[in-house]
């Protein structure tokens, strides 16, 4: 099968520090790949690499084959990979459906959208609706509520409705659960779970163990830049995956090759 | 997966509860309000204007409470309600614009020069009055945007430049009224009245009024809006949905410069002359307005509404403490408790997101 996405030998710089290094990386169609790794792993500049946040010194990546090359969010959107950010990237006082279309809005059809650029807001909202209504975020009586009055799983929700709205390709989760409490975590794992079953393929970075062995297919683990292996989280674990993670284990040879 | 002790099953198990649910369990009539003025942050000054115009009414009377009086209110605020219109622009970006009251003095001296030094027909010395402008506010965001400079530098040095350079183009000579009836009549375009009844309403003050409509219009309605106010409320967040952040600041500077000139040819209507000595504090009442209107400093909150009703409160208190004999310092110290007053409610709305 070929991968959706893929690097190859991805580099990036920071002064002396190298925070990615000859780094290689795959996505195949309808999984879930957790990235995981410690602390300034470069997991970070891995992914804002794939999202176009960071531009590689060397190294390229393609998408369904095709080489691509972002030089902004803007054009990693547009060619289908939508990222969830830690931040959530949403605009506090503004509300779920304006949140929603920020950067992507809809003008009325005629006379009204073409000359007064007169937003669709109906249609937008009535979009937001559906789509939260799709991902189970059901109930919700005022799409016009401001994000600031959510609580961090319902923000969580919006942000990863969102990525699902217009993900065509693949969706970037950028520690989703990290903020959230034991009840909402869950939510959000079955949200992730509900994504995939779209045929969506997603990469999730988390430090969560238990939500990484949970959801995810395959594991990357990340360490000093690079990929150290790929594991199958059935047949490994998450003690194992630490030792990778930290070093305390090397894997072996079989293991790095299966990466 | 190794055996576990799956402490999350007790949270799925019992998760009968929708996860997306905006009950709003806050009761009382406090909160409700709190809740009211989060989703209308217009509602404060008008509540305020409204209770100004009765309380004053009540005081005076007939005097107060005529057309004539009424509608004198709005010729008053004319030039701060258009420049503060600009100005919510720029505090809606989270930004704010010192030289304001410079750029509209400017425009207007190079609309009065140009016609009456060089000759030019009136409709082109406006134009390049309008232009000056554009281009001076088009730096400002430049310099705000592209060299990530802190707006109050920008604009604090932007108005020192402006104004000398305004002293030194103009030489410090004022075009006389007379000169300007009798030559170039467009130019007091704005002070052209039509009067119902005992109203007298100016084509500046229906300007004003217009102006602000229209700019409620495009903030709320357009997509170049809903981004005015994401880029005030979190520039980052803006950036990463895809929202062009320097382009927005930058067309909105630019903006404000143009409404800045308008405010420059309306002033030349409002005062009759030319004069280069004028429109000193337009920078501070702007941002008075602007913020006993309701508009939050910290940006991406509040309506240009409110900015129109805090510049009539500002209009409202003057006349009437005047009408009623008082020392004119009283209107600066009562201005100076709402403006104080305004950002405390202000502070108080942000908690609604607790």
């Amino acid at each position: 099968m070929e991968p959706i996405l893929k690097a190859r030998n991805l580099t990036k710089r920071y002064g002396k520090v190298v925070a990615l290094d000859q780094c290689d990386f795959e996505l195949y169609p309808g999984e879930i790949l957790a990235v995981i790794g410690d602390n300034g792993a470069g997991k970070s500049t891995l992914i804002k690499a794939l999202s176009g946040a960071v531009n590689a010194d060397a190294g390229e990546v393609t998408l369904e084959g095709q080489k691509v090359n972002f030089s902004s969010p803007n054009d990693a959107r547009n060619a289908g990979i939508e990222t969830v950010y830690q931040t959530l990237a949403m605009s506090p006082a503004l509300s779920i459906a304006d949140n929603m279309f920020m950067g992507r809005e809809i003008r009325k059809s005629g006379f009204m959208g073409k000359f007064m650029r007169q937003l669709d807001r109906k249609k937008m909202e009535d979009f937001a609706r559906d789509k939260l209504a799709e991902l189970g975020l059901m109930t919700i009586q005022n799409i016009n509520q401001a994000v600031e009055t959510l609580s961090g799983g319902q923000r969580q929700g919006v942000a990863v409705a969102r990525a699902a709205a217009f993900g065509s390709k693949v969706i970037i989760l950028d520690e989703p659960t990290a903020a959230l409490g034991v009840k909402e975590s869950r939510r959000v794992l079955e949200l992730i779970q509900d994504v995939r079953s779209r045929g969506i393929p997603i990469i999730l970075i988390s430090h969560n163990m238990p939500h990484v062995f949970e959801v995810a297919d395959r594991i990357h683990v990340h360490r000093l830049g690079k990929r150290l292996c790929v594991i199958d989280p059935k047949a490994y674990s998450m003690s194992d995956a630490v030792a990778f993670m930290t070093g305390a284990k090397e894997p072996s040879q079989k293991e790095i090759e299966a990466a | 997966m190794p055996a576990q002790d799956n402490y999350e099953a007790a949270a799925s198990a019992r998760g009968t509860e929708k996860f997306a649910e905006f009950s709003d369990d806050r009761k009382g009539i406090v909160s409700r309000f709190q809740n009211q003025l989060h989703a209308t942050p217009a509602l404060v000054p008008l509540i305020v204007l409204v209770a100004a115009l009765v309380v004053f009414g009540l005081l005076l009377g007939s005097k107060f409470f005529s057309p004539f009086a009424l509608t004198l209110i709005l010729q008053q605020v004319q030039i701060v309600g258009i420049v503060a219109a600009a100005q919510s622009l720029v505090i809606l970006t989270a930004g704010i614009d010192l030289s304001v009251g410079a750029i509209m003095v400017l425009s207007s001296v190079v609309m009065g020069t140009f016609t009456f030094r060089y000759g030019l027909p009136a409709p082109v010395s406006i134009v390049c009055g309008i232009g000056v402008g554009a281009a001076i506010g088009a730096l400002n965001g430049w310099l705000v945007a592209r060299m990530k400079l802190p707006p109050f530098i920008v604009t604090l040095g932007m108005w020192q430049i402006v104004l000398a350079t305004n002293f030194l183009y103009s030489a410090n000579e004022t075009i006389r009224a007379q000169d300007i009836e009798a030559e170039a009549p467009l130019l007091q375009f704005f002070a052209t009245k039509i009067s119902v009844g005992g109203a007298i309403f100016t084509y500046g003050v229906i300007f004003m009024v217009l102006l602000v409509v229209v700019l409620a219009y495009v903030l709320r309605q357009t997509a170049w809006g809903r981004h005015v106010y994401a880029v005030g409320d979190d520039p980052e967040a803006a950036e990463l949905s895809g929202v062009n952040v320097k382009g927005t600041l930058i067309s909105v500077y630019m903006l404000a410069g143009i409404i800045c000139a308008f405010a420059g040819w309306a002033l030349i209507g409002r005062i009759g002359s030319v004069s280069p000595t004028s429109g000193q504090l337009a920078n501070i009442e702007s941002i008075t307005a602007v913020v006993i209107g309701g508009i939050s400093l910290f940006g991406g909150r509040g309506s240009i509404m409110g900015t129109l009703f805090g510049a009539l409160i500002v209009g409202v208190f003057t006349l009437g403490l005047r009408l009623l004999g008082a020392d004119a310092q009283w209107t600066y110290l009562l201005i100076g408790v709402l403006i104080i007053a305004a950002v405390a409610v202000d502070q108080w709305i942000r908690k609604v997101a607790a």
